[in-house]
């Protein structure tokens, strides 16, 4: 439990990276609900050459959503939209320095909210070139 | 830094003067108290003597219907089955509650799965239980009544007195789980139609790893622990006196000072509520507003999750708790609010403070001063809070 948790998701629960919203956001991913606790909100801002310049985050969740979160927003700068799509949630919780196993699934809903603000910009890319 | 300790649900500090009165019984007061030698003699008289204690503290009508356990966990194990087996040829039928601890709850879902019927009372959205729905869940095949004299996780207290009222018409036996009610709520056992009592040393400065069942005389129970003939054949195994003499002063205390400290921990416990709602807005409480223990103020923080709210206190040197979701190892919601009908995104955001008798008026000083701003941030980062604003 709280106590599992490594010095670098505490780093990320004590000073999140990226907390806020984008007013003008390319894609909005939103997923989870508040029965199990957590609920991911991310944003992410996508340039003419398909690469992420900015992503925020907001959050309903334990410690480890927190840092999830915190920690998908600095993996997905910088990154073309084919090279984020592979990140993937271990991909997360290895750069957290690893999750308590019953944790696991906050690192999932990390994958599984940019995934969704993927989706929801390619979709809005799509409605705007028909 | 301050550190403030309000966790006494999960476990109290130990009291000097209990630490004192058990430390010979590490030493020099090494023997077994079965023995007949001098060696076992002073053990034994370390056991009676806590045993009066106990007795006293419970209003028992007399020191044999105490029998010391290992915790409160086998007082409730040691009731809940010891009745359900000794009454077996009367009937299968258990009535409890919905908000029991695990102690209880997981051993009537034990006795499910060998053949027994277990009721789980709904409760209202305080956490009482329903006394009507009591009375017409008990049949001619009902043996016991479980329900827990005061709620860890809200505090709410049951109505035991009106619980055994009914009991006692139907012929039915009732436990109560007084885990933390003890030391924290005036009762005398004799008075009521309570069969069976649970009680634990480490909620009211005893040491951990002890506990005792109260048994009414008479009552019918089958032994948990077979082996020996200690605790006057009620329980095999060579006691803890070491142990049991620390509950013993434990309960001594707890008996001298239970008025004063109910009196003054009600006092800093609506103090610090009342702190809290003046800087903080979106709390609610949870439990009932007076028919609650002295120390126990669960309260909901709109919009957020308990974990990052005890993670951020944990941070400032206090300590809280979180019935829900993460802090309990457990991916679901607690149990308790869920029971009182509490919406699951409000059931997140719930945080216990338990009082204790080391706590003072600046504790609650600093809790209202810390905690707000920590509620701020973190609310600025909730998606919940955000649809409240549009
Ligand atoms: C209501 C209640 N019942 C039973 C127990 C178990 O007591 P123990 O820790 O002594 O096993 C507790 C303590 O966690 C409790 O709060």
């Amino acid at each position: 439990m709280e106590g599992q948790y490594s010095e670098k998701v505490m780093e990320h629960f004590r000073n999140p990276r990226n907390v806020g919203e984008i007013p003008d956001a390319s894609g909005v991913g939103n997923v989870g609900n508040p029965v199990c606790g957590d609920i991911m909100r991310l944003y992410i801002k996508v340039d003419e050459n398909e690469v992420i310049t900015d992503a925020k985050f907001k959050t309903f969740g334990c410690g480890a959503a927190i840092a999830t979160s915190s920690m998908v927003t600095e993996l997905v700068k910088g990154k073309t939209i084919p090279d984020a799509l592979k990140i993937s949630n271990h991909a997360v919780a290895e750069a957290l320095g690893g999750l308590p196993k019953i944790k696991m699934h906050c690192s999932v809903l990390a994958e599984q909210a940019l995934r969704s603000a993927i989706d929801d910009y390619m979709a809005k890319k799509k409605a705007q070139n028909s | 830094m301050r550190k403030v300790y309000l966790d006494n649900n999960a476990t109290t500090r130990m009291r000097e003067e209990v630490l004192e009165t058990m430390l010979p019984y590490y030493k020099d007061i090494y023997g077994n108290a079965s023995s007949i030698h001098e060696f076992g003699r002073l053990a034994r008289r370390g056991v009676d003597d806590a045993r009066l204690k106990v007795a006293d503290l419970l209003g028992a009508a007399s020191a044999e219907e105490i029998i010391f356990t290992s915790s409160g966990t086998e007082a409730d194990n040691f009731a809940v089955k010891g009745v359900a087996h000794a009454l077996r040829s009367k009937g299968n039928h258990i009535i409890t509650s919905s908000i029991e601890h695990q102690a209880v709850l997981n051993t009537c879902k034990f006795l499910e799965k060998d053949g027994y019927k277990v009721t789980y009372l709904k409760v209202d959205k305080y956490g009482i239980v329903d006394l009507e729905e009591l009375k017409r869940s008990i049949t001619d095949k009902t043996i016991l009544i479980t329900i827990m004299y005061a709620n860890n996780e809200v505090g709410t207290v049951e109505p035991v007195e009106e619980i055994g009222k009914i009991a006692k018409e139907r012929g039915v036996y009732f436990h109560t789980d007084a885990v933390q009610a003890v030391g924290k709520a005036p009762f005398e056992v004799k008075a009521m139609n309570v069969d069976l009592l649970a009680m634990s040393a480490h909620k009211i400065y005893g040491p951990k790893g002890v506990g005792a069942l109260y048994i009414r005389k008479g009552t019918r129970i089958t032994q948990l622990l077979h082996g020996g003939h200690h605790e006057m054949g009620k329980r095999a195994s060579t006691e803890n006196v070491a142990g049991i003499v620390g509950l013993g002063k434990a309960a001594e205390l707890a008996k001298k000072e239970r008025s004063e400290e109910i009196k003054r921990l009600t006092g800093l416990r609506d103090y610090l509520y009342k702190g809290l709602t003046t800087n903080i807005e979106d709390v609610r409480l949870n439990g009932h507003p007076d028919k609650r223990l002295p120390n126990t103020l669960n309260v909901g923080f709109k919009y957020l999750e308990g974990e990052s709210i005890i993670l951020n206190l944990d941070m400032e040197g206090i300590a809280a708790s979180t019935g829900s979701a993460c802090t309990s190892g457990s991916l679901e919601p607690s149990h308790v609010l869920t029971a009182m009908g509490s919406d699951p995104a409000d059931t997140q955001g719930s945080v216990r403070f338990s009082l204790g008798r080391d706590n003072t008026k600046e504790d609650m000083d600093y809790v209202v001063k810390v905690l707000p701003p920590i509620i701020k941030r973190l609310r600025a980062m909730s998606p919940l809070y955000d649809e409240k604003g549009k």
